[in-house]
């Protein structure tokens, strides 16, 4: 049996889904991170002045790239694998003699496809707006793989328990929009008082953008190593449950 | 030579305690063509689950041509096609891409799986839509380009859980010759199906299975041998008066239906002789229903009529 054939399939299938599909998969992030750019960056960034050392525009556009990469790798990964479930095409691979790890690895690339194509977009994009400074180019690209994999296996994850479409809406919403918007992406956590400085640590979001940043910029409100540790410890952990989740059958076989 | 499938004392209890299988067993030959009848809800498809692990079994073993599935999974799977009862693949995906994908998952090459795609579309008379999505198929199609994709990593045993339901009979007739060459071919085929006539035209073995349990598994042939009466229907020219019949019971349905039962033992020349002597003239002549219809209600009613004396003396 070969093993990188069937990754190949399944890697093939997801990429084109979100290709077919790129008025609902590649515009509106797009459409939203440039309303960003224009009412944060532009007409409210220019009154605030510089953070970390750099005017706020610049500042903000790593964290936004970030932004865009977390929940497309995450809202890719939990549509398609929940579609298939409910379609029942999840069984095509089921039935066949594709390892576990194949199923689990080609699902999580396809979000991380999807999730980097959406960070170059609003990358290009941001160069409308503002100079992209590049600090450490392996950082950029080392952290934007390593996040956009957690939040596909979170995304895979969150299929493999959800009942109904609701089910892979209520994460999204209740939990990785305010970590988001909390984790540093619009302000350095070093403004905030130490209470929540400290809070603002067990959010593993801060790690993701303040390393991403790091690698543009090369200022960082916390350590590149204790980053890269949180993020692959996610990485492993999540990996580990989705493994566990997908030999099990869970919500798969009964 | 090792059995196609072998399964042993198969047992499958669902969360909620519900019991689908009481430890079947049974074994299907390389080359055989085999029914797996039952009403619904017997465990026909709990089995067909079991043996392609979309269902978790409770107990029992399954081999696959020798390979066990709890320890050979991926070499006992990459024998198997199934064709589910349900439509089972993506509706927004392309017919072609659909059987392409699927040829992956089992490590064929894609410039294999293209040319196999092609073969298979224009088999099932599916070429001409081969672009299109998949949800935009007829119910009929959508059976047949889930045989297509059953077979895009030619597997040596096709398992088919209800594959004409809902088809008309022009294309199911078409279906079966497909199947039957299939067969030749040296394919073992596993059919279950409401359509009786089906099994009795295609299959050479047969296992019927109920509440769990299976009820009888032999030959074709045999399991019909154990039919004793058969039931004809004459069309007749004119009859006003019922006739009298030696040796045969016999209904007049209206003066031009006459209903026969007839003994296995007995010749149906004696019926046309009697007829004929009493000046009745036959236009034509039918089977009533199907035979393996008859003897299929006879032993689920049987089996039926087992489960409860058995409840009563256990009360």
């Amino acid at each position: 049996m070969n093993n990188t054939i069937a990754l190949k399939s399944i890697l093939h299938k997801e990429i084109h889904r979100f290709l077919r599909i790129w008025v609902q998969t590649l515009v509106p992030p797009a459409i939203t991170i440039s309303l960003y750019f224009i009412i944060f960056g532009s007409l409210i960034g220019s009154r605030i002045g510089t953070m970390g050392g750099y005017d706020y525009m610049s500042f903000i556009v790593p964290g936004l790239i970030m932004m865009s990469v977390i929940t497309n790798s995450y809202a890719n990964v939990s549509s398609s694998f929940f579609s298939a479930k409910w379609q029942r095409n999840v069984e095509e691979m089921l039935v066949a003699p594709v390892p576990n790890w194949v199923i689990v690895a080609g699902y999580v690339g396809g979000g991380m496809a999807r999730g980097i194509l959406v960070g170059l977009i609003v990358s290009i994009i941001a160069l409308f707006f503002v100079d992209i400074h590049i600090h450490n180019l392996w950082v950029i690209i080392v952290t934007v793989a390593l996040t956009s994999a957690v939040f596909s296996l979170g995304g895979l994850i969150n299929a493999v328990f959800a009942g109904s479409f609701d089910d892979i809406s209520i994460i999204p919403t209740f939990v990785l929009t305010p970590l988001t918007y909390l984790g540093g992406v619009f302000y350095s956590i070093s403004l905030l008082p130490p209470f929540w400085q400290g809070v603002s640590r067990i959010n593993p979001i801060v790690y993701m953008v303040n390393a991403f940043r790091y690698g543009f910029l090369g200022v960082s409100d916390v350590s590149l190593t204790v980053s890269f540790v949180v993020i692959i410890g996610f990485v492993a952990v999540l990996y580990v449950i989705a493994m566990l989740l997908i030999s099990k059958g869970i919500g798969l076989k009964s | 030579m090792t059995a196609a499938l072998e399964i042993t004392a198969l047992e499958k209890t669902y969360q909620g305690g519900f019991q689908a299988l009481k430890g079947i067993s049974l074994s299907v030959q390389q080359g055989d063509f085999f029914a797996l009848l039952g009403p619904n809800g017997a465990g026909k498809s709990t089995t067909i689950g079991i043996i392609t692990s979309l269902v978790n079994k409770t107990a029992g073993q399954v081999k696959v041509f020798g390979h066990d599935i709890d320890h050979q999974l991926d070499l006992a799977k990459s024998h198997i096609g199934l064709v589910p009862q349900e439509f089972n693949f993506n509706q927004f995906e392309s017919i072609t891409k659909i059987l392409v994908n699927q040829a992956g998952y089992y490590g064929v090459e894609r410039s294999l799986a293209v040319k196999r795609a092609e073969k298979y579309l224009k088999q099932l008379e599916l070429w001409d839509k081969r672009n299109g999505a998949a949800r935009l198929l007829s119910g009929g199609m959508k059976r047949r380009l889930m045989i297509a994709r059953a077979l895009m990593h030619e597997p040596k045993m096709l398992i088919l859980d209800e594959p004409t339901a809902g088809v008309d009979i022009e294309l199911r007739r078409s279906m079966w010759e497909f199947l039957k060459d299939l067969n030749k071919q040296g394919v073992t085929i596993i059919l279950t199906t409401h359509y009786l006539e089906e099994a009795e035209m295609l299959c050479r073995n047969i296992a019927i299975i109920n509440n769990g349990e299976i009820v009888e598994n032999t030959s074709m042939k045999a399991l019909l041998t154990k039919l004793d009466i058969e039931t004809f229907v004459f069309d007749l020219a004119n009859c006003p008066q019922s006739p009298v019949l030696e040796n045969a019971v016999c209904r007049l349905i209206d003066e031009h239906t006459l209903e026969v039962d007839v003994q296995k033992s007995q010749s149906i020349n004696t019926v046309f002789t009697q007829l004929t002597e009493q000046h009745i003239e036959v236009k034509s002549m039918r089977n009533k229903t199907n035979r393996l219809e008859a003897l299929f209600v006879h032993l689920i009613n049987q089996d039926q009529h087992s489960v409860t004396v058995k409840g009563a003396q256990d009360e």
